[in-house]
C-alpha cells in the first residue's frame, strides 16, 4: 500500500442514501481473479444505459466536468450489502481516493482502509453543504489531512472526521495489517497451546 | 459468568475466549479465528498475496473452501457433470481448485456431494459449533452466529490475514439485543421475523453491533428457522447475529460428520452450557418486538428495510417527512415501478426463486413443497428451486420433494447460490418482477434491471401458485 497523508481534490455528489456494493460493482464482475479493470465497471448500472455501452449522460460520473473529481461525496450509510472488496478496488480504480459521508457499512469501511481509499465520516450539515458545492460549481476541492484528521472545506472551515489510531498509522506509512498479525507469532502460539483447535476440516 | 463476577452475554463470552492480544489505544484486539470458511469469489486475491509474499496457510484443518456464487446449477450432464459455460467463471473455479490444492486446504468442488452453500454446509457439517468465531469473506456469515458462535464476514485483505495468521484484527463491536417474545402465528416464519427487524431498525440501524435474538419466538424456531434470521443480521447493518445454544442446538449437532464425539462430546456440552448471556449483564441497545403481532412480511423497495405486512400498502414519498428517506424512497419506488399506495396481494410476477443461503435448506423446501402439492405453477411464472447444498438436494429427492415440485411445473435445481447473486447465468431479465426467498432486493441484484420483493417460502410458493403476489394463509387455511 502506498502512503497516504493528504486527500486533494475536487468532488463529485451522489446524493443517494445505502448506496450499496451491488451498486458500486454489480456481481456480474465479481468473476476476475485479480483487481485490475473493476474501475471501468464503477456504478455501471448507473452509469450505462439499458444497453449497457452508452453511457447515461444523467448520471454525474459521466458529465465532462466531474471527470477529475477525487472525493465521492455520499449519502447516508455507503457500502451497506455485501463483503465484496471489489467495491474499493472499483472506486480507487475509477480515481477516487476518499469517500465522505455521514456513515458507512461496517465491512466497507475497513475493505477501503485497508487499500488506501480514505473514508471520511462527516456531520448531516457538512454532507449537505458539500452536496450543494459540488452541485453548483463542479471546480469545489476539498483538502482531506490524514494526520490531522480533518477535512477542509472550500471556505476555510476544518471539520475533524474519527479514524482509529491502528488504520491512520498503516496510511500514514504505506504497511498494511498483515505484517502486524504475523509478528505476533509466539502470541499465536501460545493461544494455540492453550486453546485445543475446536474442528480439524480436514479429518 | 467470568471469575471476577461480572455478567457477561453471549457475544462477550466468546470474544473474551478468543483474544490474542486485547485491544490498547493504539491498536484493534487481535481475534483467533477457529473456522475459516472460503470460496472462489472473493479469495483469488488473497491467495495471490500469499503467493507473492511466499507466505503459507497456518492452520489449512481449520480452513475449508466450497464452490457456490459462481458455480451454474443447470441440471447435470449424461456423464454427471455439471458444465461450466461462462468462461471467466470457469477460470475462476479452476484458480479456486488450485490454490485450494496448492495451499492443502479442503474443498468441496463443483459436483461433489458436498458442495453447496458456504453458510449451508458449515452447518450441516457440524464445523458450525457454540463459541466458535468463524469468519469468510462473505458478508451472510452472520448466519453461523444461529448456534451461538461469532460469525462474520470479512474482505479480501481480511480472507489473507486469517489465511496467513489465523488472526484478524477487529475493534470491539457493541451489542444489540432483539427480543421476539410471544408465539408466531399460522403462516408467519423465521423470515418474516427477520424482514420484521429490519423494516423496524432500518438497514443501518445495526451497524457497528452485534445482534444477540432472545425471547419465546427465537427459542421456538428450528435451528434453520435461527439460521434464517442470523443470515440477514447484516442486512439490518450488523455484521455478526447470535442465538444462545440451547438443547435444540445441540440436537442439531449431535452425530453430524464434525461434531465431537464421546468424551469430547461431553466436554464440548458442558463448555456450551456457560455462553449463554448472564442474568444481569447488559447490551448497548435493546428492542423488542410481539412475535404474535406479526404478518407475513414483504419488501416493496430495493433495500431488505423496505418491507412491510404482506397486507399492507406502499407508503407513500409524501408522508416522508426525512428528506434523505423521501429521496431514497421516491427512487426506489420508480426503479420498481411501484406507486405510493398501491397494494402488493395481486401484483402480477414473473419469476419465483426459491433458494440462496437464507432459505434453501431443507425446511423450507418441506414447507415449499408442503404448500405446492397437489397445485400447479401460474403459466405466467417461472419458479425455480435450488436447494442449499447437494445433502440438501439428496434429502429432498430422498424425501420426493423434486416430484412435487416438477409436478407443479417448478424447475429443481443443482446447489449453489444461483438467482440470489445472479454471477451464473440464473437471472431476472430486465423489468421483470420476482418473489424471492433471497436476502437482498437492491437494484440488479438478480439481474440488471430485475425487481425483487423478498419473502419467505410459504409467501413464495403462495405467490407461485397465484401467479401474483399472495398471502399463503388463505390457502392454507383451504388445505387443512
Ligand atoms: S446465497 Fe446469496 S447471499 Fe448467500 S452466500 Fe450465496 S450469494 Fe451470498
Amino acid at each position: 500500500m502506498e502512503k497516504l497523508r493528504e486527500v486533494q481534490g475536487s468532488i463529485v455528489a451522489i446524493p443517494v442514501n445505502d448506496i450499496d456494493t451491488d451498486q458500486i460493482i454489480p456481481a456480474r464482475f465479481l468473476k476476475v481473479t485479480d483487481k485490475a479493470g473493476l474501475g471501468k465497471a464503477a456504478f455501471c448500472d448507473w452509469r450505462y444505459l439499458d444497453d449497457g455501452k452508452s453511457p447515461n449522460p444523467e448520471f454525474v460520473l459521466n458529465q465532462p466536468e466531474y471527470q477529475a473529481a477525487s472525493v465521492l461525496v455520499a449519502g447516508n450509510n455507503f457500502g451497506c450489502g455485501s463483503s465484496r472488496e471489489h467495491a474499493p478496488w472499483a472506486l480507487l480504480g475509477a480515481g477516487f481516493k476518499a469517500v465522505i459521508s455521514t456513515e458507512f457499512a461496517d465491512i466497507f469501511r475497513n475493505n477501503a482502509l485497508k487499500n488506501g481509499l480514505l473514508p471520511v465520516i462527516v456531520d448531516h450539515d457538512t454532507q449537505q453543504q458539500l452536496f450543494s458545492l459540488a452541485q453548483e460549481d463542479p471546480s469545489t476541492t476539498v483538502a482531506i489531512d490524514v494526520e490531522e484528521q480533518t477535512l477542509s472545506m472550500p471556505d476555510g472551515r476544518r471539520v475533524d472526521f474519527p479514524l482509529d489510531g491502528f488504520s491512520k498509522y498503516c496510511l500514514l506509512n504505506g504497511v498494511d495489517q498483515l505484517g502486524y498479525l504475523l509478528a505476533l507469532e509466539d502470541e499465536v502460539s501460545a493461544f494455540e497451546a492453550e486453546n485445543p483447535q475446536r474442528v480439524v476440516t480436514t479429518a | 459468568m467470568t471469575s471476577n463476577g461480572k455478567a457477561q452475554t453471549l457475544f462477550e463470552k466468546v470474544w473474551d475466549s478468543h483474544i490474542v492480544r486485547e485491544q490498547s489505544e493504539d491498536t484493534p484486539a487481535v481475534l483467533y479465528i477457529d473456522l475459516h470458511l472460503v470460496h472462489e469469489v472473493t479469495s483469488p486475491q488473497a491467495f495471490a498475496m500469499l503467493r507473492e509474499r511466499g507466505l503459507t496457510v497456518r492452520k489449512p484443518q481449520q480452513t475449508i473452501g466450497t464452490m457456490d456464487h459462481s458455480t451454474p446449477t443447470t441440471p447435470r450432464d449424461a456423464a454427471g457433470i455439471i458444465p461450466v459455460a461462462d468462461a471467466m467463471a470457469a477460470k475462476q473455479l479452476d484458480t479456486f481448485s488450485k490454490n485450494c490444492a496448492d495451499f492443502g486446504i479442503p474443498m468441496y468442488a463443483l459436483g461433489d456431494e458436498h458442495q453447496g452453500i458456504v453458510h449451508v454446509i458449515g452447518p450441516e457439517k457440524g464445523l458450525t459449533q457454540p463459541g466458535m468465531t468463524i469468519v469468510c469473506g462473505d458478508s451472510h456469515t452472520s448466519t453461523h452466529g444461529a448456534f451461538g458462535a461469532l460469525a462474520f464476514g470479512i474482505g479480501t485483505s481480511e480472507v489473507g490475514h486469517v489465511l496467513a495468521s489465523q488472526t484478524l484484527l477487529q475493534n470491539k463491536p457493541k451489542t444489540m439485543a432483539i427480543t421476539i417474545d410471544g408465539k408466531l402465528g399460522a403462516g408467519v416464519t423465521a423470515k418474516d421475523i427477520i424482514l420484521a427487524v429490519i423494516a423496524r431498525i432500518g438497514i443501518g440501524g445495526g451497524t457497528g453491533h452485534v445482534f444477540e435474538y432472545r425471547g419465546e419466538a427465537i427459542r421456538g424456531l428450528s435451528m434453520e428457522g435461527r439460521m434464517t434470521v442470523c443470515n440477514m443480521s447484516i442486512e439490518g447493518g450488523a455484521r455478526a447475529g447470535m442465538v444462545a445454544p440451547d438443547d435444540t442446538t445441540f440436537d442439531y449437532i449431535h452425530g453430524r460428520a464434525h461434531a465431537p464425539k464421546g468424551a469430547d462430546w461431553d466436554d464440548a456440552l458442558a463448555r456450551w452450557r456457560q455462553l449463554p448471556t448472564d442474568d444481569g449483564a447488559a447490551y448497548d441497545k435493546e428492542i423488542s418486538i410481539r412475535a404474535d403481532e406479526l404478518l407475513p412480511m414483504i419488501t416493496y423497495g430495493t433495500n431488505p428495510g423496505m418491507g412491510m405486512p404482506i397486507t399492507g400498502a406502499v407508503p407513500s414519498p409524501a408522508e416522508e417527512s426525512d428528506y434523505n428517506k423521501r429521496i431514497a424512497l421516491d427512487k426506489a419506488l420508480a426503479y420498481m415501478e411501484l406507486a405510493p399506495g398501491q397494494e402488493l396481494l395481486g401484483k402480477a410476477i414473473d419469476v419465483v426463486f426459491i433458494g440462496s443461503c437464507t432459505n434453501s435448506r431443507i425446511s423450507d423446501l418441506r414447507q415449499a413443497a408442503q404448500f405446492i402439492a397437489g397445485r400447479k405453477v401460474a403459466d405466467s411464472v417461472r419458479m425455480m428451486v435450488v436447494p442449499g447444498s447437494q445433502q440438501v438436494k439428496k434429502q429432498a429427492e430422498s424425501e420426493g420433494l423434486h416430484e412435487i415440485f416438477r409436478a407443479a411445473g417448478a424447475e429443481w435445481r443443482e446447489a449453489g447460490c444461483s438467482m440470489c447473486i445472479a454471477m451464473n447465468g440464473d437471472q431476472l431479465q430486465p423489468g421483470e418482477y420476482a418473489v424471492s426467498t433471497s436476502n437482498r432486493n437492491f437494484e440488479g441484484r438478480q439481474g440488471k434491471g430485475g425487481r425483487t420483493f423478498l419473502a419467505s417460502p410459504l409467501t413464495a410458493a403462495a405467490s407461485a401458485v397465484a401467479g401474483v403476489v399472495a398471502d399463503p394463509r388463505p390457502l392454507m387455511a383451504a388445505q387443512n
